[in-house]
């Protein structure tokens, strides 16, 4: 689990390092979802990163896909590209667009970037799959403003009912949007005990906490539903600064500062794990 | 090459022939799946499920989801026919057709059936008078809207075999028979269906391609000789056949059944205005209004997109072409 801690601390550097060089990106969202994603590419999911279109890999949809550079950062540290290409986000011509994109760089499996849309393409992918016999599973990452949009519960109502059992939906549950609080917008309620009159298997756990994280997709693989884990998650957590706080979604410029002792201190961090 | 059949009315829908196609098409090709949105009955789709259960999946009323489940299910190497009404295939799947479709690169095939006016008694909300507007600026889609069932086949095997997004416009109702079923068509090909000098009637879609050929007898009696084409693919469009008629009969009507605006007929005046050959043009098809009750035949009339309505365009156009010739 420690590698799996150091793993996490390394997708928050990178993720801020290219971020803050490049001055925009969506801080807020990439940095609450790097614990996941440590669990997904540091131990659960099988994929090639010498063969990113690999036939036996699981996949990944990045539904809330404006939050790839935590993704992004993932796949570089596993070797899917080189690391320093991490710096050319958003640059003209770039494999690394603001928003996943499958025919831009290596190990992403969908485009999203219009929100609700890519967990019903991974629906379809776990669907297709499914008709093809094949056993490989699909994980979709949904953020909890992005589950106000009607067709992810389009995709909540569909799944059970097809029996997706190689489906894994996390909802990183920060409690925040772009313009404020979810509870203040339009709250999704006890999302959980929605998911389970949906038909879903429920996992409630701290978003990052890998260890719990590791466990819930374990308890999802041995369902016989397709698998919700509602991730408790901060916006913006490992910059404490902008933990939880107004305004953390996506920073521009002056609102950077303070980001090299944030840096400093993650840093710090990974070398006290190592 | 397209060989031509004098104007009888066919035994089968376009729908259809589609499924039937459809389902020969699968037992060649494992990876071709029907995805419906709980409107499959429409276009014979249990036909299809009876032959193929696994393959035939009914997501229920979720156009969205229609739309970016096939996306989902092209991005783990399958081949999506997705279908729904015209209406819901085009407005409500907008974002998902540009987004999980065409942008991602996805193989999907969308199948719109009942376009234009031609689901009549369903009224307004029904009428798909804007679906390809919407369709037409989406970078690399096929639009088909094939006017028989000899082209429907050839169509619904064409999309297979080529990766990337079509959408084909299916009418649910019998029209005329066009083509011999060996024709052989071309992707972005049109057809000329009746030779002629004086003016081109350019129509898109078995509803009112008939009316421009019968327009055409109209004109003939009249001494005017009328030049009658099946566009066939609306994207891509044939350049070369529209600037050689725009040339060789110096007078365009363009026949459509969908908006006069975004479609078949804005397509053309693009062509022209982009080839330095603008000659006098108008366009035919549904003005500038809702959709309302009624039978296909009677909203034609009330539409002005009748044979009557568009030999009166083309007397008018021609007598423009004149006007400037002096």
């Amino acid at each position: 689990m420690d590698e799996l801690k150091r793993f996490a601390l390394e997708i928050r550097i990178e993720t801020l390092n290219m971020l803050s060089r490049h001055g925009f990106g969506h801080v807020g969202g990439s940095l609450s979802i790097a614990d996941a994603l440590a669990v997904l590419y540091g131990k659960q999911m099988r994929y090639d990163p010498k063969n990113p279109k690999w036939e036996g890999r699981d996949y990944l949809v990045l539904s809330k896909g404006h939050c790839g550079p935590a993704l992004y950062s993932a796949l570089a540290i596993k070797g899917f590209f080189p690391r320093e290409e991490l710096l050319t986000i958003n640059k003209l011509g770039t494999r690394l667009p603001s928003h996943t994109d499958k025919n831009l760089t290596p190990g992403i499996d969908m485009t999203t970037g219009s929100l609700g849309q890519g967990v019903s393409c991974a629906l379809g992918m776990a669907l297709g799959l499914k008709v093809q016999g094949k056993p490989n599973l699909v994980y979709a990452i949904i953020g909890d403003g992005e589950a106000q949009e009607g067709q992810v519960w389009e995709t909540m109502l569909i799944a059970p009912n097809k029996g997706l059992d190689n489906f894994i939906v996390l909802l990183d549950n920060n409690r925040q949007q772009l313009d404020g609080f979810t509870n203040d917008i339009s709250s999704l309620g006890d999302v959980c005990k929605k998911a389970e009159a949906f038909g879903w298997f429920v996992v409630d756990v701290d978003g990052h906490d890998v260890a719990a994280i590791d466990q819930a997709i374990e308890e999802c693989k041995r369902s016989d539903k397709p698998g919700f884990i509602n991730l408790n998650t901060i916006k913006g957590k490992g910059w404490p600064a902008k933990e939880a706080v107004l305004g953390n979604h996506a920073l521009r410029g002056a609102a950077f500062e303070g980001v090299d002792e944030a840096l400093a201190d993650l840093r710090r961090q990974l070398e006290e794990m190592q | 090459m397209v060989k031509l059949v004098k104007g009888i009315i066919e035994d089968i829908e376009l729908t259809r022939a589609y499924n039937q196609q459809l389902i020969a098409l699968a037992r060649e090709n494992p990876k071709i799946v029907d995805v419906e949105a709980d409107v499959g009955n429409c276009i014979f789709g249990p036909e299809f499920q009876k032959v193929f259960p696994d393959r035939y999946i009914n997501l229920g009323l979720c156009e969205q989801s229609l739309s970016s489940v096939s996306a989902g299910m092209s991005a783990v190497g399958l081949i999506p026919f997705c279908h729904t009404f015209a209406v819901f295939a085009s407005r409500r799947m907008c974002d998902q057709n540009y987004i999980s479709v065409a942008y991602a690169k996805n193989n999907v095939k969308i199948i719109a059936s009942a376009p234009g006016i031609s689901s009549g008694e369903n009224g307004g909300t029904h009428h798909a008078c804007e679906d390809i507007a919407l369709v037409r600026p989406i970078p690399n889609i096929v639009i088909m809207d094939p006017a028989d069932s000899t082209a429907m086949r050839w169509a619904v095997r064409k999309a297979a075999e080529t990766f990337g997004v079509f959408y084909i416009r299916a009418e649910r109702l019998k029209g005329y028979r066009v083509y011999e079923e060996d024709s052989e068509f071309e992707l972005g090909k049109a057809n000329v269906i009746r030779n002629g000098k004086d003016v081109t009637l350019i129509a898109e879609g078995s509803l009112i391609l008939n009316n421009c050929l019968k327009a055409a007898e109209i004109l003939e009696k009249k001494g005017i000789s009328a030049r009658v084409v099946d566009i066939f693919t609306i994207k891509p469009i044939d350049v070369d056949t529209i600037v050689r008629c725009a040339r060789e009969t110096g007078a365009i009507v363009t026949a459509e059944n969908h908006s006069i605006t975004g479609g078949l007929g804005s397509a053309v005046a693009e062509v022209l205005c982009d080839n330095n050959c603008v000659v006098p043009m108008k366009r035919i098809g549904i003005p500038n209004r809702f959709g309302e009750v009624a039978q296909p035949d009677e909203l034609l009339e009330v539409m002005h997109m009748t044979e009557k309505d568009i030999a009166e365009a083309a007397e008018t156009v021609i007598a423009e072409k004149k006007r400037n010739e002096k």
